[in-house]
């Protein structure tokens, strides 16, 4: 079986893997990072979203073999060594912008994206369009955008120091 | 005391989003265990059909299988119970044809389980069900009721004539026709409540486990109610004991009621654990789950009402054809029944309601309860109903609706549909509404949307709902096969910490929150000293789920009643330990003390007492403080609001954007306004997302055409836009906490204000009435056919 490489919060891995398998089961079922979740087979939802040498991608529409040779964060990988919350999900926390949390992980991971790509703010309704790719069921995303929003402020001020 | 107030009222930040936002959920497909093979169902890809062969031969040969099985394996096995029996008009029972695990003999919908292949790997088992070949000879399907019913349409089931489950009515149908009789108009409106698929983000899954040596069987699943899935399989499916069978519901993500019923892949999963003694792991994909997911609502309804010459509503008429799919599902025939029904009073005094129901099978996934579940169905009714009227009369929506509110001193109020209302004020939800919207501001902003060129409509809803499900002797008479009461066990640690294991089941709704902030309130314990257990067989005494909107409610008083009992055998140890009487010791503040002294002994003191009991009165008290209690609710609880949309459309294009939504309900007691508020605002958004988006449709062979996130419209951030919430609350008169329930009130008030609004915007087009979805082809085509029209 083929073998890849990769880097995943900060620490490197060899799997094999069959070339069919994808990157967010190379992660849950190999790495046991079960954070990653998986809910749908259309690359509509967003549950399975990561971070790939800091862009953010679907982990459901990647080969694990793809992946070969990259850094990967995935939501077990954003808060500090020291346990200190990343300010997007403190922001999740503060906002009430999550229920069942199912779709929280790849949220959070997008619009950590989101964020850090637009250092020159966005609007409401720039948030909302960038979660195009992101769904939830539970909150009807009000309290999502209430948090990004929030977060941008606290996110940028921690790239400035 | 603690520094910040987390009791009732406070919104304390949730508990659980610590695990959720880390990643470190435990959700039913996290888990693994050792050993572990994974199933695959292979599903009918034909709507109805005789199974002709199954040939496995070539599958059974393939690398990693590890055994397939047919119906033929699981005979001696039940089929799935349903958990309601419903009476025909003449008293007869409703026709329960069997639902077998997997198909037997005959598919019945696209999605019906054929055939279980477990293989060592996942992808094993997807290959091998490749490679099986299922011999079919295709029958004619049905998927409207109305097509099923026709004369001479085939059976779905043979034991169902004429694919009738029931015919069934409520209400006084004389003094109905006598109102009708006597009427100065008659208003008439048929309308459909679409099709739709609940989509919990979390697919289900489930994990069969088998302990030879204890010979227990372990069930892992996505659910809302594990002990009732025990009680269900347990005893009517799989034959074993309960003291057998553990059913674990761990983290769930998301259910709105299709993780409520009892599904074929459990007990397969548990059956099949058992016979090749390894575990057994199925996790639906999204597609899988389009079509095997419980779907919701799907009534085809005619409606009428009589009015005298000033508009009073005097009587109304329904009947309704509700599609219950190919099987009956766990609570499939409730819904259309008792949950909804029973609602079609709404807020109004209308003093004769008559109602009959035919419920048919039909060759689609099964239709259960999906969010609001019978109550939507019956809003929407209603609140389309009235409006049409003001359509009809030139009345006014708001005027017409405060003229036949019931009265706010006519409470406890009976309706004419078997439910008594507790409490309500509807003028209030209605004018806090009116004002938080601007409603009088209205007529400005649709001529500043006209100068855009842009249509502005304004719709609203004063609807009602039941939660709190339910009184068991009333469910009991109404043909429900179990009790629906809640339970609570309160443990109150040694050290003064609490664990309380309540039969509900939070997926979702933050009980671990929210639960707490009770123990806060009652026993004074500090919010990160209580932990809300659920979710588990064995750890749990008993319990009913979530579902309803009962968990508050139901579940909420039945911890108040069990910490009722911790605080009494308190007040035995102090009053021992304080030489007092045990009338004379008052518990307040977390500090048991003498009446009129500052003698006291602390909460945490009479815990560590309780169980190390020293100095204590042993002959007529046991050591520990640990204490279970039932809570059967003495009625439903009746939450109801008022909605108004505000909707634009764009006339080139079709698509219509909500621009205000602005919810006031009636709740009842809130325990924490920021869960209840993010209730609320999910609801809204999933009746926004009926109302404009979402809906499941079958194509004239059978085949579900919004079979996958591409096709079913999902509301994403940008078709939503901020959704206003309010309360107004009067408190239940018959539960401890006065809660009715938040769960389901969004989704229940919304779609009727959306679609009053789209129709409001659309009037110059000569628009009364639309199905949902209001999709931008459906509008699109109204203004355009009404432009050609005009200019011809
Ligand atoms: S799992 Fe849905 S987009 Fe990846
Ligand atoms: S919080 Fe449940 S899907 Fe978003």
């Amino acid at each position: 079986m083929p073998q890849v490489t990769l880097t995943v919060n900060g620490k490197t891995s060899s799997v094999e893997v069959e070339a069919r398998t994808l990157l967010v089961e190379l992660l849950r079922d190999k790495l046991g990072l079960t954070g990653t979740h998986v809910g749908c087979d259309t690359s509509q939802c967003g549950a399975c979203v990561v971070h790939i040498d800091g862009n953010s991608v679907k982990a459901c529409t990647m080969l694990a073999l793809q992946a070969d040779g990259t850094k990967v964060t995935t939501i077990e990988g954003i808060a500090a060594a020291d346990g200190t919350l990343h300010p997007m999900q403190e922001m999740f926390r503060e906002h009430h912008a999550l229920q069942c949390g199912f779709c929280t992980p790849g949220m959070v991971m997008s619009a950590i994206d989101l964020v850090a790509k637009n250092p020159q703010g966005l609007s409401e309704d720039e948030i909302r369009h960038g979660l195009e790719g992101n769904l939830c069921r539970c909150t009807g995303y009000h309290n999502i955008v209430k948090a990004i929003d929030a977060s941008q402020s606290l996110m940028h001020a921690k790239a400035a120091e | 005391m603690n520094a910040v107030f987390q009791g009732i009222g406070a919104s304390v930040r949730r508990t659980e989003d610590l695990r959720f936002i880390s990643g470190n959920g435990n959700y039913t497909d996290d888990i693994n265990r050792p050993g572990q093979t994974y199933t695959i169902f292979k599903r009918s890809d034909r709507p109805h059909a005789k199974i002709t062969g199954i040939d496995s031969t070539a599958a059974s040969a393939m690398p990693g299988v590890v055994a397939i099985f047919t119906a033929a394996d699981f005979a001696g096995v039940g089929g799935l119970p349903c958990g309601w029996q419903i009476h025909n008009k003449d008293g007869s029972p409703m026709a329960e044809p069997k639902h077998p695990i997997l198909a037997d003999g005959k598919v019945r919908h696209v999605g019906d389980p054929v055939v279980m292949v477990i293989a060592e790997t996942k992808q094993q088992a997807r290959d091998a069900a490749e490679a099986l070949v299922i011999g079919y000879e295709d029958l004619p399907s049905y998927s409207a009721s109305r097509d099923a019913l026709a004369a001479g349409a085939a059976a779905v089931h043979d034991d169902a004539p004429g694919n009738l489950c029931y015919d069934w009515h409520i209400g006084d149908k004389d003094a109905t026709d006598a109102a009708f009789a006597k009427a100065a108009r008659v208003v008439k409106l048929d309308l459909l409540n679409s099709r739709l698929i609940a989509n919990p983000m979390e697919p289900r899954s489930a994990i069969g486990d088998y302990d030879r040596s204890g010979d227990m069987h372990t069930l892992y699943t996505t659910s809302q109610n594990p002990h009732v899935i025990r009680l269900l399989m347990g005893a009517f499916v799989l034959g074993i004991p309960e003291h057998k069978l553990r059913v674990v519901a761990p983290d769930v993500g998301g259910g709105f009621g299709t993780k409520i019923f009892h599904y074929a892949e459990e007990a397969a999963v548990t059956w099949a654990a058992a016979k090749i003694n390894r575990p057994v792991k199925w996790t639906s994909d999204r597609s899988e789950a389009f079509i095997s997911d419980a779907h919701g609502r799907d009534h085809d309804s005619h409606a009428e009402m009589a009015l005298d010459a000033d508009n009073n509503f005097l009587g109304m008429r329904v009947s309704t054809m509700a599609n219950l799919g190919a099987y009956l599902s766990t609570f499939g025939p409730a819904v259309p029944t008792y949950l909804y029904a029973t609602l079609l009073a709404g807020v109004y005094k209308t003093p004769a309601i008559y109602c009959e129901v035919k419920a048919v099978f039909t060759n689609t996934v099964p239709v259960d309860a999906y969010r609001g579940a019978g109550r939507p169905e019956a809003s929407f009714l209603v609140e389309r109903l009235v409006d049409a009227i003001c359509h009809d009369t030139g009345a006014d929506p708001v005027a017409l609706r405060r003229q036949n509110f019931i009265p706010r001193d006519a409470f406890p109020y009976q309706t004419p549909v078997a439910v008594q209302y507790d409490s309500g004020d509807y003028f209030a939800t209605l004018e806090t509404a009116l004002k938080n919207a601007d409603y009088a501001g209205f007529p400005a902003r649709k001529a500043a949307a006209a100068a855009k060129g842009k249509l502005r409509g304004i719709g609203l809803s004063t609807y009602l709902e039941a939660c709190g499900i339910a009184p068991s002797k009333l469910v009991g008479q109404l043909g429900a096969r179990a009790g629906l009461y809640e339970v609570a066990n309160v443990r109150v640690n040694p050290t003064g910490s609490v664990t309380v294991f309540t039969g509900t089941h939070s997926h979702g709704q933050g009980h671990e929150t929210t639960f707490a902030q009770l123990v806060v309130d009652q026993l004074g314990v500090a919010h990160n000293q209580v932990q809300i257990v659920h979710g588990d067989t064995d750890r749990i005494p008993f319990g009913m789920g979530t579902y309803g909107s009962r968990s508050l409610a139901v579940g909420g008083s039945a911890m108040v009643k069990a910490m009722d009992k911790i605080i009494l055998k308190g007040r035995k140890i102090a009053a021992h330990l304080l030489e007092a009487s045990v009338e004379d010791i008052e518990f307040k503040d977390g500090k048991f003390s003498v009446a009129g002294t500052d003698r006291a002994k602390t909460f945490g003191e009479i815990a560590l007492t309780a169980y190390v009991p020293h100095n204590y009165p042993i002959e007529t008290l046991e050591p520990g403080l640990d204490e279970t209690a039932f809570y059967d609710p003495a009625n439903f609880t009746f939450p109801g609001g008022c909605h108004i949309c505000e909707v634009e459309i764009d006339p080139d294009t079709g698509v219509t954007s909500v621009v205000q939504f602005v919810a006031v309900d009636d709740v009842g007691r809130v325990i924490n306004p920021m869960i209840v508020e993010g209730q609320i605002q999910g609801g809204v958004a999933q009746g926004i997302g009926q109302a404009l988006l979402e809906h499941a449709v079958y194509d004239a062979q059978g085949q579900l055409l919004s079979g996958s996130f591409m096709d079913y419209t999902m509301p994403r951030a940008d078709n939503l836009s901020n959704i206003s919430v309010g309360t107004e609350n009067t408190l239940c008169t018959h539960n401890p906490l006065g809660a009715k329930g938040c769960g389901e009130v969004g989704a229940i008030g919304s779609p009727p204000a959306v679609i009053n609004a789209v129709v409001n915007a659309l009037s110059a087009y000569g628009v009364r009435h639309m199905n949902m979805p209001a999709s931008a082809d459906k509008v699109w085509n109204i203004i355009n056919g009404g432009l050609r029209a005009a200019a011809e």
